[in-house]
């Protein structure tokens, strides 16, 4: 199956995944099942729009405003993180 | 070198276990449910983990499942912000405790599996009925909608089963799977000849995993534990010595891997006595071969030495007899041939199964 989002997929945290904040080392990061991953800004930014509501547009459309980035090159990172998450099962899809 | 925190804990809160799974992780010398911990200072050493930094909490046993005490563990962990996963058998879960420990703030679940069918599996565990008893409750898990990873450990005696274990792990709604091949410590040495992957085995296992992996990518995580002896290079064994994750016994005794206290020089710490702190930054035990100071050569002129961190100590000194040896699995290990000589022999030997005992 080809995991690359469509424009109006729906991404979300499945249950068991969620972003906290690491108090000891000042960081954020995502917990999933054995497994701890640490985000920089940019990660952040992407997971703290995936809600389980807003479309793969619309988290672009979001970060290219807050970013005051062109869409294209902010649609490409998205892909690129979101699709990784996605192959570990850290991240799924409604449509 | 400057000591990281510690990322996970595991919690072996018993070494009961319904189960006598022949590769049990437990030491041959169990602790007594006597001198197990109680809860209140269980709950202490998850919130010392919790400040020091620990984010994953594997609830391990033995069976934790045997502990009365196991949702009021969860969740006292879960409250100290702890990721908590549950490493289980299966057995001595019910729905009511799988309610429980859901309230409880319970994240994950590890569910076992000795083998694709009853008479398999049962034979593996030791344990009749266990096999129907285990998918029940997965089935429960999945009707929950718990996280779920399936935690296959492979030899043998099951490796040539590997693609339905594969198809079961889907039809169970597993996201993720281990395929585990036996490690050879503790108990799984007793059974080397019983339990060692052949070459043939250990090739396909490779591709089969690989392949899966792309045609389940999205569907079914996998992580894979290749078949030990037969490998070029050994494994980073707990990501290295004191680096990354800490096990804490039945008793309180702190170590840095399950098979730690067969390194006969080393002293363990216990809970009860020092800080847990104290124990991860400043005990001997866990400095002995934390980071690379302590590595002969040729790891200590070797390109792979953050890669693998010179592999197991217990290895070393089960094979080599030196605990500061190179991992003798290495092939640039000068006791390499050792370890080709335990695996032509285990390979071309048939043995019974000497299943553990409980505690």
């Amino acid at each position: 199956m080809t995991l690359a989002f469509g424009r109006h997929d729906i991404p979300y945290l499945p249950r068991g995944v969620r972003i906290h904040h690491d108090r000891v080392r000042g960081q954020n990061v995502l917990l999933a099942p054995e497994k701890a991953i640490e985000l920089d800004e940019i990660g952040l930014a992407i997971l703290s729009r995936v809600d389980g509501d807003t479309t793969f547009d619309q988290i672009i459309a979001s970060l290219a405003a807050a970013y005051d980035a062109p869409a294209e090159r902010i649609e490409e990172d998205v892909q690129q993180f979101l699709t990784g998450l996605r192959a570990r099962v850290y991240v799924m899809v409604r449509t | 070198m400057t000591i990281p925190a510690p990322i996970a804990l595991l919690a072996e809160l018993t070494h009961r276990c319904p189960l006598s799974c022949p590769y049990c992780s437990n030491p041959l010398e169990m602790v007594r449910k006597s001198t197990e911990l109680d809860t209140g200072t269980w709950i202490d050493v998850f919130l010392q983990a919790a400040d020091m930094g620990v984010l994953q909490l594997h609830l391990s046993g033995g069976e934790p499942a045997s502990r009365r005490d196991l949702e009021d563990l969860t969740r006292a962990a879960s409250n100290a912000g702890l990721y908590t996963n549950l490493i289980t058998s299966g057995i001595g879960l019910t729905p009511r405790r799988l309610d429980a420990l859901e309230a409880a703030g319970l994240d994950h679940v590890q569910l076992s599996l000795q083998g694709t069918n009853a008479e398999l599996a049962d034979r593996i565990g030791g344990y009749k009925g266990g096999f129907e008893r285990k998918l029940a409750i997965a089935r429960d898990i999945k009707e929950r909608g718990l996280p779920l990873t399936l935690n296959a450990v492979m030899h043998r005696q099951n490796l040539d089963d590997l693609d339905r274990t594969i198809e079961m792990a889907v039809e169970l709604g597993a996201r993720r799977l281990e395929v585990a091949c036996v490690q050879f410590h503790g108990w799984a040495t007793k059974n080397r000849a019983a339990l060692m992957p052949t070459r043939e085995q250990t090739e396909a296992v490779k591709q089969t995993v690989a392949a899966a992996a792309r045609r389940l990518s999205g569907i079914l995580a996998f992580d894979f534990v290749p078949p030990d002896y037969h490998a070029d290079y050994p494994k980073a064994c707990m990501g290295g010595w004191g680096s990354a994750g800490l096990n804490v016994i039945p008793d309180g005794t702190v170590l840095p891997c399950h098979a730690a206290q067969s390194i006969p020089h080393l002293t363990f710490e216990k809970v009860q006595d020092r800080s847990l702190s104290d124990i991860w930054y400043k005990s001997p035990a866990f400095n002995a071969y934390r980071g690379t100071d302590w590595m002969p050569e040729p790891c200590r002129s070797c390109e792979r030495k953050t890669i693998d961190f010179g592999g197991c100590r217990c290895q070393a000194l089960a094979i080599a007899g030196d605990a500061a040896a190179t991992d003798p699995v290495c092939v640039k290990s000068k006791d390499h041939d050792k370890v080709r000589q335990l695996l032509d022999d285990a390979t071309a030997r048939e043995e019974n199964l000497i299943y553990r005992v409980n505690p």
